[in-house]
């Protein structure tokens, strides 16, 4: 893409050029963000209590206030 | 008036005994009261003082300088008793079912974050020496208010406001405010309904821990028909001046953001009710249903009715309230606005902004949008409906007060979740009060002479003096007195209780 950037063209097809760019920043953002999700979700794996289900159903609270 | 008045918050923890769900957990939150005051409070343990008139000796009729040494034997009687004033102001006590938290009287809304937080750590504490006591089961407290099946417990404020102000004008005017600041202050929920069953596929997620609790506008109660605007009127200051309003429908938040713009806009709103600035009427039609609503929304596209006909978005309401504000303190201050009602307008404006731009651009921020935008990640990689447990789970452990558990915790320890204070602040205030109130008097008295306070509450400090028949009540009726610049330099040259009193009395 750097190289169709170089050729002279008209203004459409230069907008069209700066869009892929743009994409192309977005998709690599979008790509680090998902890892970035993917780390923070490891770690949350890492300390989330085991057994779901049973966890939840024996949080059992009394009325306050 | 700015953002400062005198304020403080009660929190109710969420209480569980790890692998007994059926435990007594007015026993638990007592091993958790009385573990942080054996382990903390010198000597003797003052008494909470629930006379408003000078008790006298005989009057007592408990043991004060006793240590509940083994929990497990604690009687119903010694329930009722887990009860501390902690020396940076604060009570710490057991109430219902559930160890609570009362801040110290401060005056500012970071303030407020501050000895909030210290209370979190408090906790914290507690529940570690709690689990250093031999035979004794693991107890995990969680900053919520809800165990999603049935149950909720509450996260109060408390703002000391003239008593010339009108109460009508209260409730026409904070209504609305209330309806829609959850946008703000919701710490979210997975669970639509009080039980929390209904979890469809596309309505499983809700702004607020609170909102579904909520019946009726305006009453006394905090426990059933719950009010939006509650009436309870008991100012712990001379009742001819002020009155407290009792806040008791807000989250109990961790997002240090959220606890401060809680604080901040809820005072200026009052501030502008009080100088009448108030000039449009933004009532709402149908406010309890409204404040559902708003709750089950997380898109920020539900239509709230106002009575003159008009339909806005819960943002939109509150950017009213934000535009008066802005005209207020200007009109008021100009440009000598102090330094936190000028951050707290400009993060106000900067968070609504966003939530109607796209609310997560405030997951870094609010509760509510951090705990959706981890849900929601959870949900596209495990493709996971509302009602799976997992969801539940993380809904939960994200108030965990353990940083190594708590969801909330991590998030922050990776830098996903802004910091307003840092730890070292925090900590201080667990032991340090507030120098800007009388909770300054009450905490040094507790460190300082702690063998010879009796009794305390927030508008008394009770000394039991060697050579007096009758205790001493030295009344602190005005919150904004005994502060430091009042008798910081009179307790640092009292070496004793005595002569602290003797000072005072001359």
């Amino acid at each position: 893409m750097a190289q169709e950037q170089k050729q002279p063209r008209k203004s459409s097809q230069e907008e069209t050029a700066t869009e892929e760019v743009v994409e192309t920043d977005v998709a690599e953002r979008k790509e680090m963000i998902d890892e970035d999700v993917d780390a923070i979700l490891d770690e949350i794996d890492e300390v989330l209590e085991t057994n779901a289900e049973d966890f939840v159903k024996s949080f059992i609270q009394k009325g306050g206030e | 008036m700015s953002v400062r008045r005198v304020m403080g918050t009660e929190v109710e923890y969420g209480i569980s005994v790890q692998g007994q769900p059926s435990a007594n957990p007015m026993v638990a939150s007592s091993q958790i009261v009385n573990a942080y005051a054996s382990s903390t409070v010198k000597a003797r343990r003052a008494r909470w003082d629930f006379e408003e008139e000078s008790p006298l000796r005989d009057a007592r009729g408990f043991d004060m300088a006793r240590q509940v040494a083994d929990a497990s034997q604690l009687t119903d009687e010694d329930l009722g008793l887990a009860n501390v004033i902690l020396t940076n102001g604060a009570r710490l006590y057991v109430d219902h079912a559930h160890p609570e938290y009362s801040s110290p009287e401060v005056t500012t809304p970071l303030d407020v974050v501050r000895w909030e937080k210290a209370g979190e750590q408090v906790m914290l504490d507690a529940s570690r020496m709690a689990a250093q006591v031999p035979g004794s089961t693991p107890i995990v407290l969680y900053k919520n208010n809800t165990d999603n099946k049935g149950a909720s417990y509450g996260a109060h404020e408390n703002y000391l406001m003239r008593r010339s102000t009108p109460f009508a004008e209260i409730v026409r005017h904070l209504t609305p405010f209330f309806v829609s600041r959850q946008v703000v202050t919701g710490a979210g929920r997975v669970g639509i309904g009080q039980d929390g069953r209904d979890t469809t596929p596309e309505r499983g997620f809700q702004i607020s821990q609170r909102s579904d609790y909520f019946e009726v506008e305006v009453g006394l109660e905090t426990t059933l028909k719950r009010p939006i605007i509650n009436t309870r009127d008991e100012p712990h200051a001379d009742p001819a001046v002020y009155r407290r309003l009792h806040v008791i429908l807000g989250d109990a938040n961790l997002a240090e953001v959220s606890i401060y713009l809680k604080a901040g806009t809820t005072s200026l709103v009052l501030a502008m009710i009080e100088a009448g600035f108030i000039d449009r009427d933004l009532s709402v039609e149908g406010a309890v249903k409204a404040l559902r609503d708003v709750s089950h929304d997380p898109t920020l596209r539900h239509l709230v009715t106002l009575r003159d006909g008009r339909r806005l978005t819960a943002v939109q309401l509150q950017l009213e309230y934000l535009d008066l504000a802005r005209k207020f303190v200007e009109d008021r201050y100009g440009s000598d606005a102090d330094e936190q009602t000028v951050d707290i307008l400009a993060r106000w404006e900067s968070v609504l902004t966003r939530l109607e731009r796209d609310p997560m651009e405030c997951a870094g921020e609010l509760d509510w949008v951090a705990k959706l935008r981890l849900l929601s990640q959870y949900r596209d990689r495990d493709d996971l409906d509302w009602d799976d447990a997992k969801l539940h789970l993380i809904d939960l452990q994200y108030a965990d007060v353990r940083p190594d558990k708590g969801l909330y915790h991590r998030l922050a320890a990776a830098g996903r979740i802004e910091r307003l204070l840092d730890d070292a602040t925090i900590e201080a205030a667990m032991h340090d009060p507030p120098v800007d109130t009388r909770a300054y008097f009450r905490g040094r008295c507790l460190d300082k002479y702690a063998d010879s306070v009796a009794a305390a509450s927030w508008d008394s400090v009770i000394f039991d003096l060697p050579g007096r028949e009758s205790l001493q009540r030295v009344p602190t009726i005005d919150p904004l007195r005994g502060t430091r610049s009042h008798v910081g330099e009179l307790i640092d040259r009292s070496d004793s209780a005595q002569a602290l009193v003797a000072a005072i009395t001359r």
